[in-house]
């Protein structure tokens, strides 16, 4: 490659452009953290959720955003994530978080690896029958052992001992807060390089026309087998920083209505895009704890109506929408 | 033998609800190739409906039944022209999104009317008491569900086969323009087709409100069991989703007789078995 030395001197290559982007778009994440850690100390337990919410939402990203796979039960390999890590916590006394967030993420990819061996069966309508079927199948195992799981109680007993030793999960989950924006962080940089590695361009590709990538010789279900493994660890990361910061898990983290709500929340941020998946989560979990606070039957009115409106005025969500405006001012500009 | 039996009978009683409620899902999605998920929702209006008209007002059941089913289709219609004709033929995770969010305003807005606790139909002294059927007795208002799903079998049968109406509802789907200019009135087959499966969907509301009771959940609890029926007995198809529900109606009342402790898991994993050995139902057309 030594033929255009003043051409890859001038314009950066794609390699390049796409680390200063990564670049910029981490600063971003950790300025925006920063500043919401200033300005509100009181509701850190609130942000650390959404974190954990934000790693579900990017998981089904990759799923339903990047491969096209229809699921209304995304929550499985959530769930999955955070009982194991509370299992391993509350019944085995393992109770190191970085321990916990590992067979979290392990179990989530275990979840997310098995279960897409089934929903990958379907198509359409069967595809979503069988990802409901496969939550609701979770969510009633997980109430029936009840002796590992706590059953509808909730699985409690989780005491996860200071991060590297030093830093305690104190009362006002400051530790826990960096631990999620760290985790945060690592994700979206690991999922950035995924989605634009071969592997992810081949998923994007089997959305289009899966046909088509058969006929070129590319194996479209274990491709999706994989990206689904994928997207699981993820999931089961959200799933065991939920655990080690709130300290419980209950049986609504394996529910058929949080994987709806994550759905909910990937297409009002926008599907098949990293920083959608994460906007979304942030507008619909703060809305919701804001508006649920006052009565949560208006919530679901508002929810609804807000779905409504997104999926008939703005199909590529709050980022697509953002972007429109951006290239349309831009267009204006030059 | 008389668990057997009983089973059989409850069974029978559950699939049949199953069936008024979910025979109108299966054709919105199979003929009109819409996935509806506010249809449970429908149904759920339906219930509140009768449910109003016979506690406040003090009407008679058979009124109710009839004001509900009207009613609730008076509902849709204009959700029908304002909202869904927007998505036929769209992507289905639009169509889920659109209809989850709809489902979610009617949450929210039976809350609001009605109050968030469970409300009942009264039913009239026939179907009160309980019926001697030889080896049990078994409650007057399941017998009466039974009837009506065998009722409304048998009238869609007749709708579908021996009707030119599907015929112009699949042109219609298949090819609206073409449909069209051969003198079809497409908006108008949509908007009778639409308000067919709505009413059916109150009729089962209302119906099976002793079995499924009504309350603001309703619409997103059932939804599932409704959605999981039609994808077993195949979109589109009446003795398919007949099949699927005396089948899983069967599966889910053993379960609960024989393991309660279980609770749906019998049922959901079932479905799994079969949605995977019959990708598109037991009676579906493979797409």
């Amino acid at each position: 490659m030594t033929g255009f030395p003043v051409s890859a001197a001038t314009t950066p290559n794609l390699w390049q452009r796409s680390a200063r982007a990564d670049a910029i778009a981490v600063l971003v994440v950790a300025a925006t953290a920063l500043v919401l850690f200033l300005l509100f100390p009181q509701s850190l337990a609130l942000l650390t959720r959404i974190v954990a919410i934000m790693l579900l939402v990017l998981s089904l990203d990759l799923v339903t955003g990047y491969s096209g796979v229809a699921t209304l039960g995304h929550a499985t390999v959530f769930g999955a994530g955070a009982y194991a890590a509370g299992i391993l916590a509350a019944r085995f006394g393992v109770a190191d978080p970085l321990l916990m967030l590992a067979i979290g993420a392990l179990a989530g990819a275990l979840a997310g690896g098995v279960s897409s061996l089934v929903i990958l069966r379907g198509h359409g309508l069967g595809q979503l029958v069988l990802s409901i079927a496969i939550v609701q199948l979770a969510h009633e195992m997980a109430n029936k052992f009840s002796s590992w799981t706590g059953g509808s109680d909730g699985l409690s007993g989780i005491m996860p001992s200071p991060l590297f030793g030093l830093f305690r999960f104190d009362l006002w989950g400051r530790t826990g807060y960096w631990l999620a924006v760290a985790l945060l962080i690592i994700v979206f940089l690991v999922l950035r390089a995924v989605v634009r590695s071969p592997f992810g361009m081949l998923c994007r590709g089997i959305k289009q026309d899966p046909v088509r990538v058969r006929a070129m010789g590319a194996p479209v279900y274990f491709t999706l087998v994989k990206m689904y493994a994928i997207a699981g660890a993820v999931a089961g990361l959200g799933g065991a920083l939920s655990a080690i910061s709130t300290k419980v898990v209950g049986l609504d983290s394996l529910s058929f209505s949080l994987s709806a709500e994550a759905l909910v929340m990937l297409v009002l941020g926008g599907t098949g895009k990293i920083f959608g998946a994460m906007l979304g989560t942030i507008v619909f979990v703060w809305f919701e704890d804001i508006v649920s606070a006052i009565n949560p039957f208006h919530w679901l009115t508002i929810v609804g109506v807000l779905l409504v409106v997104v999926v008939l005025f703005a199909p590529k969500g709050l980022v697509g929408a953002i972007e429109s405006v951006v290239s349309r001012m831009r267009g204006r500009k030059t | 033998m008389q668990t057997i039996l009983s089973i059989g009978a409850d069974a029978l009683a559950y699939g049949m609800v199953l069936f008024v409620i979910s025979i109108g899902l299966s054709l919105t999605m199979g003929l009109m190739k819409v996935v509806n998920l506010a249809h449970g929702a429908f149904a759920m209006i339906g219930g509140y409906i009768a449910s109003y008209l016979t506690q406040q007002m003090g009407l008679h059941f058979g009124f109710a039944m009839l004001a509900a089913v009207l009613g609730t289709v008076l509902i849709a219609i204009p959700l029908e022209r304002l909202l869904y004709r927007r998505i036929y033929g769209a992507p289905e995770l639009t169509q889920v999104l659109m209809t989850i969010g709809i489902t979610f305003a009617i949450i929210g807005i039976a809350n609001f009317l009605m109050g968030p606790t469970l409300k009942t139909i009264a039913l009239p002294p026939e179907l009160q008491g309980p019926v001697d059927i030889g080896f049990r007795t078994i409650a007057a208002h399941k017998l009466f569900a039974a009837a009506v799903g065998i009722v409304v079998a048998g009238a869609l049968w007749f709708l579908i086969e021996r009707t030119p109406f599907v015929v112009r509802l699949r042109a219609s789907v298949d090819d609206a323009a073409m449909a069209g200019a051969l003198g079809v009135r497409t908006r108008m087959v949509y908007a009778v087709s639409f308000a067919v499966a709505i009413g059916l969907a109150a009729l089962g509301g209302v119906v099976g409100a002793q079995l499924l009771p009504i309350e603001p959940y309703y619409a997103l609890r059932y939804m599932v069991t409704f959605l999981v029926v039609v994808s077993v007995g195949g979109a589109g198809s009446i003795p398919g989703a007949l099949i699927a529900c005396l089948l899983l109606g069967a599966v889910e009342t053993t379960g609960r007789y024989l393991m309660p402790e279980f609770g749906e898991f019998f049922f959901y994993l079932a479905v799994i078995a079969i949605v995977c050995i019959f990708p598109n139902g037991l009676l579906g057309r493979a797409k």
